[in-house]
């Protein structure tokens, strides 16, 4: 190394000399393969649908069962299926950042400051009858949101299964929500208790009833965010008002 | 390049490559890079793809770096190392996450967190800021196969006793699918992780003595 290497003008060229090159290498790889990412992204969260509909094991062809998933989109303040531009590029996320297609939470249970006015949701159907409601619910963990999927069974209070597909809880704490022995605890709980009241929620201890599922060990927030989100978007302000209306018998809401 | 000097460089590279992995190695001898072997080892699978990320970016890290040693400042020549090792461990990244999403899942945040390793820091710092391209990149290679070497004895010994397979293949038969083994729970944890390489490094220095520090 020379000693002129040191100078005031060759420190700053070779610092930026460098993160220029390294940018540009970045950018471009980052770039190139957004689109099988993407492709990888969605076939990950079919997949996790199917596993919350309790529907996944090795032998699945994942795209070709998941054709038989109708994708429906509800209003959810009144409760209604709803009608969108573009199915394709529908982007829950997305729309609920835009104050013109979300609202503020008032009760913000879920900590998730706004929700997209419209959600979209799958319905499996067996012999034109509903066998099974899928239902997108999320809400803020410990470090992370968590983003996930409820599925119902036809009489829309019996849980089939729960699933995240994106999360960045502490792996081997909160991370444990993608432990498969946890969730083959949520097939067959309720929703309501016998009051009627909505009531599923995670418990420590130990569950005892069929609206308890165990908590995560160690992961107190976790399960604090799962029960929130749980509770918002099971709630009135969720699903609620598409649950009390949905018709399984003719498929309409 | 006269033969007499080629002949060194193949001899270079040759010890370059081969020390690491047993008279040098980074785990066992130098005892750096244990976190991620803690974390990606408990199955085979996302240990091999962590040793294949982790070999790349030593391997091209301390090409680049010896490339541009000559003109790297040496008030920021860590800063600039970083800038090399953070751009090569972004580029991986993207790639397992367009190629190998499943794993690329599984490793989450140790891919990144190859950025901190100090195998890839120390190898470009001790041995590519002093020696040209050719064998610093081969230097890499051997440092990243002494790595992959104990990551895949421990993610081999893990998965095999842990979970009674090897790569998702069945070995020892489980209880719990209705075979003979009763899988060790205890192998599935980050800590075990701990025992395997104490007992690699136990049966290294037995094998090698001079490995062992003194002690006075």
């Amino acid at each position: 190394m020379s000693a002129n290497n040191d100078s005031f003008f060759k420190t700053i060229f070779v610092a930026v000399a460098l993160c220029l090159v390294c940018s540009v290498l970045v950018s471009y790889t980052a770039v190139s393969l957004k689109d099988q990412q993407k492709a990888n992204a969605s076939l990950d969260k079919k997949k996790n649908i199917l596993i919350a509909a309790n529907m996944l094991d090795e032998t699945t062809d994942v795209a070709k069962t998941f054709e038989n998933f109708e994708r429906k989109f509800v209003d959810l303040e009144t409760g209604k299926f709803v009608e969108v531009g573009n199915a394709e590029t529908f982007d829950q996320r997305q729309m609920a950042k835009d104050p013109a297609t979300s609202v503020i939470i008032e009760e913000d249970t879920a900590r998730i400051k706004r929700r997209s006015k419209v959600a979209s949701i799958y319905l499996v159907k067996d012999a034109g009858k509903v066998k099974t409601i899928i239902l997108p619910i999320h809400g803020s963990g410990l470090f992370s949101t968590l983003y996930g999927f409820v599925a119902l069974e036809s009489d829309k209070q019996t849980v089939v299964g729960l699933k995240f597909y994106e999360h960045g809880e502490t792996p081997g704490l909160g991370g444990e929500v993608d432990n498969a022995k946890w969730l083959a605890t949520w097939p067959g709980k309720k929703l309501l208790d016998s009051n009627a009241k909505l009531a599923l929620e995670l418990v420590k201890g130990g569950a005892t009833k069929d609206t308890e599922v165990d908590a995560l060990s160690g992961a107190t927030m976790t399960t604090n965010g799962i029960n929130n989100m749980l509770k918002y978007w099971l709630g009135d302000d969720g699903f609620g008002p598409f649950l009390s209306r949905f018709d399984v018998d003719k498929g309409e809401a | 390049m006269t033969t007499a000097t080629a002949t060194f460089d193949m001899k270079e590279i040759k010890s370059v490559i081969t020390k690491p992995i047993s008279d040098n190695n980074p785990i066992a001898l130098q005892v750096l890079g244990v976190c991620s072997a803690l974390a990606v080892t408990s199955k085979l699978e996302t240990a091999l793809v962590m040793s294949l990320a982790l070999t790349l970016v030593t391997a091209f890290s301390n090409l680049l770096i010896s490339l541009i040693r000559a003109q790297i400042p040496s008030s920021i020549r860590i800063i600039a190392q970083m800038t090399v090792i953070a751009s090569l461990v972004i580029i991986v990244d993207q790639i397992l996450k367009a190629y190998a999403f499943e794993t690329a899942k599984q490793l989450s945040v140790f891919v990144g967190l190859i950025i901190t390793n100090c195998i890839v820091m120390g190898r470009a710092e001790a041995y590519a800021m002093k020696n040209s391209p050719i064998p610093s990149f081969f230097d890499g290679i051997g440092n990243g196969l002494g790595y992959s070497a104990i990551l895949i004895v421990v993610g081999t010994v893990r998965e095999l006793f842990g979970s009674g397979s090897i790569l998702g293949y069945t070995i020892l038969h489980p209880i719990k699918d209705g075979g003979w083994y009763q899988t060790n729970g205890l192998l599935l944890l980050p800590p075990s992780a701990f025992f395997v390489i104490g007992l690699i490094i136990w049966a290294l220095r037995t094998w090698k003595p001079e490995q062992v520090e003194e002690s006075n």
